[in-house]
């Protein structure tokens, strides 16, 4: 039974190595890659089910006993990402099939993405930090190949930055597992919590805690985000979402991990200090949103508004604030995703990115204006849409924690959103339109598809919030209660 | 053994960190190659340096060597012997595109 836990990374890596063979049958790479996806989601639905009812559950490789072996460690939290990320991968790939081109198909697109998910869900489950940096790893290596697919000048020139800048955080990475082995002699992660526990966190080991925080910053885009705009607006639209979607999320998860349960006990200096650049990433992101004049310019520094957002919650470290954070994760995968689908698809009607250019876009398109508007909304954090939830809950738990200043940068942020995707939709969708009826472009019928079936999941996340609350609430438990993810590793 | 050790750490990151701030693209790539070597023997140095007692818990009286460190080194440059092959890759690929191996001429606005 234990054994689904691995199916998640597994599956994925098999049916990636296998569709390489396959390079230039692309209609069966694209069958074999949506099972495989629809199978892995269905696969983490019922392990979250399963997680939900019989508490966390582990895989020790091997038979190795923790906190000897590498371990896989399912509880709500790690599930509930896996299954969104899944999800939103699938339906990705929906809009890839019909925008990609057949050039990029044959250039292993399909085993890449595969391997990308891989490494996405291998780091949500990983219950050893050294193997939390392998995934990593499997993670990046694929994005680095996904950032210059397709081999344009701007892509080659972008991507380039992005992997150094990458190269020297998974080194940082490298040097805080160097430090935190020496200090506790342990890479369980369950177990480095429970000898942080024992020793008091000290001053070394709270420095072991910022160097981490200061990696995973990097990855996440907490403050440390200047490489993200750029590299994120020059791969393909259906690379673009799973990026803005699931590639600073683990970055997030990670830190959320970190600081719940290995360093919890220093909160005045690493809480505060994620709090601090919480709030510096969520103004930054607002200015450069608000002086964006493309598209991409405003999507990507929407990305990192949400990260501040999010992390708003961790730093705040309520009950509430964490419930929040996690709706708000969740929201924000599916959110995001959709609306780099449909900025990847404004670009590829008008052939424009600048937003003065476009104009009219609703006249020719209704449905498709109409999409944007609930991403719009959901974004903003409008009632019964998928932000929604999220945004009371931080701001409940600001509210408890007494964290005013946070409180105020961040429900501000949210007008800064909604101003700055206004403008988009003012400027593009609204207007006189400049390309008449009979000579638009159709848009594909699959990424239709793709948006509709990522606009009743934002739907579903916000009415349905209830349905999803005893598994956050079982995440939370988790995440505020270390002891029960440590009691399920070294006492089971 | 380990402070000299350290000492050599340090004077590696040193040069790594001097070649990665340079322009050239080689000189960076090849800046995070000593980089990657530099944090190896670090964890090399972290986890205790020859013992000359076997592997194996209770097998002799002075204890134990800690076989974990070279498990993770041994990952560790698989990954970054990998990292560094595809960058070298990808410089050559944007040099024949972009002409140039200058990064200060690579920087540029994402649209052009």
């Amino acid at each position: 039974m234990n054994n689904l836990i691995v199916l998640p990374l597994i599956i994925p890596i098999i049916t990636g190595v296998i569709l390489v063979f396959l390079r230039h049958s692309i209609m069966l790479q694209r069958v074999i890659s949506t099972i495989t996806m629809i199978t892995v989601s269905i696969m983490s639905f019922i392990l979250l089910e399963i997680v939900e009812s019989e508490g966390i559950i582990r895989l020790d490789f091997s038979g190795w006993l923790p906190p000897f072996g590498i371990l896989f460690v399912a509880d709500s939290f790690a599930m509930l990402l896996v299954l969104t990320a899944s999800i939103v991968t699938t339906i990705c790939l929906l809009y890839a099939f019909s925008t990609i081109g057949k050039q990029i198909e044959t250039m292993f697109f399909y085993p890449f993405i595969l391997f990308l998910i891989a490494g996405v869900n291998g780091s949500f489950l990983t219950g050893d930090i050294f193997n939390l940096f392998v995934c990593f790893e499997v993670m990046l290596l694929s994005s680095y190949v996904l950032v210059a697919i397709g081999g344009k000048k701007v892509q080659l020139r972008e991507s380039l930055k992005y992997v150094l800048i990458n190269v020297v955080a998974s080194w940082m990475f490298l040097v805080a597992l160097a430090f935190l082995y020496g200090t506790v002699k342990t890479l369980n992660m369950a177990h480095i919590a429970q000898r942080v526990a024992e020793v008091g966190q000290e001053p070394l080991l709270t420095t072991v805690a910022v160097l981490f925080l200061l990696v995973f910053s990097l990855k996440a885009g907490l403050l440390l985000f200047f490489w993200l705009p750029g590299s994120y607006s020059v791969p393909p639209a259906a690379v673009q979402a799973l990026f803005a979607a699931l590639l600073t999320k683990v970055g997030i998860y990670a830190l959320i991990r970190t600081f719940t349960l290995m360093f919890p006990l220093n909160q005045d200096i690493t809480h505060t200090l994620i709090g601090v650049m919480a709030g510096i990433t969520i103004i930054a992101g607002c200015m450069g949103a608000l002086a964006g004049r493309d598209v991409y310019t405003i999507g990507t520094y929407n990305v990192i508004i949400g990260v501040g957002f999010i992390l708003i919650g961790l730093a705040v470290g309520t009950e509430a604030a964490i419930t929040g954070a996690i709706y708000y994760l969740i929201h924000d995968i599916v959110a995001k995703a959709l609306l780099f689908l449909i900025i990847g698809m404004m670009v590829y009607l008008t052939g424009e990115s600048v937003i003065k250019n476009m104009s009219g876009l609703i006249r020719n398109y209704p449905l498709f204006g109409w999409i944007y508007f609930i991403v719009l909304l959901a974004l903003t954090g409008v009632p019964p849409l998928s932000g929604f939830v999220g945004k009371i809950l931080i701001g409940q738990g600001a509210i408890e924690a007494e964290s005013y200043i946070l409180l105020a940068i961040g429900f501000a942020s949210s007008i800064i959103v909604l101003y700055s995707l206004l403008r988009i939709f003012l400027a593009s969708f609204f207007g006189e339109t400049t390309i008449s009826f009979e000579d638009r472009k159709p848009i594909p019928k699959g990424a239709y598809g793709s948006f509709i079936f990522l606009a009743v999941t934002i739907v579903f996340i916000g009415v349905g919030a209830e349905s999803l609350s005893v598994y956050v609430k079982d995440a939370v438990n988790t995440l505020m209660n270390p002891s029960v993810y440590i009691d399920a590793i070294l006492k089971g | 053994m380990e402070s000299l050790i350290v000492i050599l750490v340090g004077i590696l990151v040193s040069v790594g960190t001097y070649l990665v701030l340079s322009r050239h693209m080689i000189r960076v790539i090849v800046g995070t190659a000593i980089l990657s070597h530099a944090v190896h023997l670090l964890i090399l140095a972290m986890g205790g340096l020859k013992k000359g007692v076997v592997p194996l818990l209770g097998q002799s009286e002075d204890g134990f060597t800690d076989a974990l460190p070279q498990a993770l080194i041994l990952t560790a440059i698989v990954i970054s012997f990998a990292t560094t092959a595809f960058l070298l890759v990808l410089a050559y690929r944007t040099y024949k595109t972009n002409g140039t191996a200058d990064f200060r001429e690579l920087r540029g606005i994402s649209d052009e």
